[in-house]
């Protein structure tokens, strides 16, 4: 068998979980897209394997630790899913902003309750300026 | 022209494809029209049901490239606990049954340009870089059941023992996560008591 089919399928499948990953709302719509992904990384691996007849069966070998870690993977993102649902009401990438910068630094009545705990230097001089400008 | 190209192009023809070949084109074409489904059907459920079409091709793929012990573990893994997870995951949610317009955020076309310039770049090089390479699969079988044992647990002992400790840290991290509140925090905490 030619080399290049699975080659070019993998990456076909790779890119379609791109797409994924960066088009998708739902958190879960975006793990499977990861699987797809992964899924196009063992076909690779198993590819070459074959290709090359290795004596110590390395592409297989990391198959499974991969399939393993995929499913580690699932489980864990899944219960994060979960949770956040939870907390939240909702599963959706575009409205957990909490760790995005905010939009104009200086107004956010947040900033200064979050940097309040930290008093090293650079932290107070910036608080400092902030309230004399 | 190199002699390798001389050689391919006596031992294998371009336009004679085997029935091997064949094969794996059209579960190919299948796996990855499953794929494109997967992430542009605007029905969530829909979604992880075109996934395991997807999973299941990508399994026979594995059989066609002689490698029996992989494709079963695919098959046991990914179309039977991670599909069936994730639909838990979805139903546990409240994913709504229908069609739901919000399925695709707003840097869709942005996405697509990025998928489909990776897909170009990608294809262009692997094609050109894998152009006289060819398998050899009438020597033998590669990933049967006995093979990979053997090389599993004679050469890849201590990474495979790693990976079930990370395994089960994972599972117990999982249960964590998922956990009610636990005894001594309100019915409305929502976090464990670890997380606190």
């Amino acid at each position: 068998m030619h080399l290049a089919y699975p080659a070019v399928l993998a990456v076909l499948l790779f890119c379609t979980g791109l797409y994924g990953v960066l088009a998708r709302r739902n958190a879960i719509l975006v793990l499977m897209s990861v699987e797809l992904m992964l899924n196009a990384v063992n076909l690779n691996l198993v590819a070459f394997d074959v290709w090359l007849r290795d004596t110590l069966h390395t592409g297989q070998a990391l198959t499974l630790f991969t399939i393993t870690i995929a499913a580690a993977e699932i489980g864990i993102g899944l219960a994060i899913v979960l949770l956040v649902h939870r907390n939240r009401g909702t599963a959706d990438v575009d409205k957990l902003r909490d760790l995005a910068d905010p939009p104009s630094a200086g107004q956010d009545p947040m900033d200064d309750s979050m940097a309040a705990p930290t008093d090293n230097d650079a932290d107070q001089a910036r608080r400092v300026r902030r309230q004399t400008a | 022209m190199s002699p390798a190209v001389h050689l391919a192009a006596t031992g294998h023809g371009f336009l004679s494809p085997t029935g091997v070949e064949i094969a794996f084109l059209l579960v190919g074409i299948a796996t990855f029209g499953a794929a494109v489904l997967t992430v542009t059907t605007k029905q969530l459920v829909h979604a992880a049901l075109w996934l395991v079409v997807a999973l299941g091709g990508l399994a026979v793929e594995y059989l066609l490239l002689t490698a029996e012990f992989i494709a079963w573990v695919q098959v046991l893994i990914y179309v039977g606990s991670v599909v069936v997870l994730l639909l838990f995951g979805l139903m546990l949610t409240k994913a709504p049954i229908g069609r739901s317009p919000d399925a695709d955020s707003g840097n869709r076309p942005v996405a697509l340009a990025v998928a489909v310039a990776a897909a170009g770049v990608l294809v262009w090089v692997v094609v050109d870089a894998f152009r006289t390479t060819w398998i050899e699969l009438d020597k033998g079988v590669q990933g049967s059941t006995a093979v990979s044992g053997e090389s599993l647990f004679r050469h890849w002992v201590l990474p495979f023992e790693a990976l079930s400790v990370l395994l089960l840290a994972a599972l117990v991290g999982a249960i964590v996560l998922s956990r009610k509140s636990g005894h001594d925090s309100g019915p409305g905490a929502g976090l464990g008591k670890e997380q606190r």
